[in-house]
């Protein structure tokens, strides 16, 4: 399996991607909190740009012991939302998280010295 | 076929073009063959807002321009024109809608016809029905003469720098439906202006279709051959929608709402009977609200043919004739439940594609050229032919995609 370099590893700084294009694949690679993360740039919806959209904590409903509504707050998952459409995405697994049926591509990332690489 | 490529890159909103944003789009549009027939986009935007400083200079009236130009002045205070409250952009999710802010005119002509036609030719589209965006909210204006005055310059503007400037980009203007007297006017006025291809009338508004108030306007349009078309947009304010309290809420009902209740005021007061080569066309609700509408009325009409003795058939097969646009297309997971929305709706004459784009939810030519129930004759029909019946547009492609 081909392995494409994507950055020096000091270039990725907390929150940093990268667009990998090598032949047919086009690959989103992400550094957050320490580990990289590598999915099919094509979103499962309508094949936007999956990877190019905000990282964005999960939205949360705060609700009291009385089931009462309190308000909404972010939560601990990072996501990534396609720019497109909104379609968003765990970042840590991939799975749209909409329908966790539905999940991009995974690509196995390598970080080898300094330098960081995908496997394509 | 595509190239292959292989390159490593950085995101920079700063360098926003529609070209790049959607790319992925080109390359669906080179891998089925869309530069091999017509795709018509009977439903797409730009914001006229961008534009207001020239669209108010239209304004006929010397005392509603002066407030209109004062209004410029003072930004985030109380408004010359009404609007909604909303967030379509997901919290800043729907990054084109910042990016669009970067983006560059290429040349002399306005800026909102070099991104009309970039965003074209990345999708494989030949021409595209423009439409307001704002001004979608304009029947909700609680001054009927601002809607007319509005309407009258922003018309004007669009024909003079849009229209007359780029075939590719056509319309169906807005009518100032609150005052159907300058409703009629305005169907006189510029029913023959180029590219003019039919009339609007947004959704959101409380007049009713059948007051005997617009009959002369039916008449005329029908006269002319033009079709009307009613583009669904909400109101929060609508005091059942009101009570929603998310934008999902009140997007997905109300973009059905106002649209059935114009459709079954149109055809239980019989106005596809007194004017029946006047086409209509109902965009922006998707097409669950008509699968949904036709049984219904089918239903109660059967038992209540006293109600509605104009009609020499049943309501399903008036709206069976009319043209419905696409976007925002359901598609459920059963794709069977889509075929039977198709058959119902006639949608291999009747149903023509629209991507709303640059909007929220738009859609693709893939949304339907990806169907696996539709044969290619089909799919072009939707993608573009039918459309071009309608507006009387040239078979011939003309798209260039990148």
């Amino acid at each position: 399996m081909p392995e494409c370099f994507v950055a020096k590893v000091s270039d990725l700084k907390d929150g940093d991607r990268r667009i990998v294009v090598s032949g047919q694949h086009e690959v989103g690679v992400f550094f957050k909190d320490g580990a990289y993360y590598a999915y099919s740039n094509y979103c499962v919806h309508a094949g936007g740009p999956a990877c190019e959209g905000i990282l964005v904590n999960n939205v949360v409903d705060v609700l009291n012991a009385d089931r009462t509504y309190e308000g909404q707050t972010f939560g601990d998952n990072v996501h990534f939302a396609c720019p497109w459409h909104g379609y968003e995405y765990d970042l840590k697994t991939g799975e749209c998280v909409g329908d966790r049926k539905l999940k991009l591509r995974k690509y196995n990332v390598i970080k080898r010295g300094d330098d960081v690489f995908v496997v394509v | 076929m595509d190239m292959l490529r292989n390159e490593v890159r950085q995101l920079n909103p700063e360098q926003y073009s529609e070209t790049k944003s959607l790319e992925h789009a080109s390359q669906q549009a080179r891998q089925r063959n869309y530069q091999d027939f017509l795709i018509v986009d009977v439903d797409a935007h730009h914001y006229e807002s961008e534009s207001y400083k020239d669209v108010f200079s239209y304004i006929e009236s010397p005392v509603i321009k002066m407030e209109a130009m004062d209004s410029m002045r003072r930004a985030g205070r109380s408004g010359f024109l009404n609007n909604q409250v909303g967030y379509q952009s997901i919290g800043g999710r729907m990054t084109r809608h910042a990016g669009r802010a970067h983006y560059k005119a290429k040349g002399k002509q306005h800026r909102d016809i070099d991104m009309t036609l970039e965003w074209m030719d990345a999708m494989g589209v030949d021409y595209s029905c423009l439409f307001p965006t704002p001004m979608l909210f304009l029947g909700l204006h609680p001054q009927v003469e601002i809607e007319v005055a509005l309407c009258r310059a922003y018309n004007a503007w669009l024909c003079e720098r849009i229209l007359a400037e780029e075939p590719r980009i056509v319309s169906m203007l807005y009518l100032p439906f609150n005052d159907p007297e300058w409703a009629y006017r305005t169907v006189r006025d510029f029913g023959d202006k180029k590219g003019v291809v039919g009339f609007m009338v947004t959704a959101p508004r409380y007049k009713p279709v059948h007051d005997n108030a617009y009959i002369k306007t039916y008449a005329l349009l029908e006269e002319m051959g033009k079709p009307l078309c009613f583009h669904a947009a909400y109101s929060w304010d609508d005091r059942g929608l009101a009570t929603t309290n998310r934008f999902i809420s009140v997007h997905s009902l109300g973009f059905m709402w106002f649209n059935m209740i114009h459709m079954t005021n149109w055809v239980i007061n019989g106005l596809p009977e007194r004017f029946p080569k006047l086409k209509t066309m109902w965009i922006e609700s998707g097409l669950t609200w008509a699968y949904c509408l036709m049984q219904r009325l089918d239903h109660t009409y059967m038992m209540r043919t006293s109600d509605c003795p104009q009609l020499k058939r049943k309501p399903s097969e008036y709206m069976r004739e009319m043209f419905f646009s696409t976007q925002p297309m359901e598609v459920p997971d059963d794709l069977s439940i889509l075929e039977a929305t198709f058959k119902m709706i006639n949608a291999e004459t009747q149903l023509v594609w629209s991507s709303d784009y640059p909007h929220w939810d738009f859609d693709l030519p893939s949304i339907i050229y990806d169907l696996p129930f539709l044969k290619e004759p089909a799919k072009r029909n939707i993608l573009g032919a039918n459309a071009a019946r309608l507006f009387n547009l040239d078979l011939k492609p003309v798209k260039k995609i990148p």
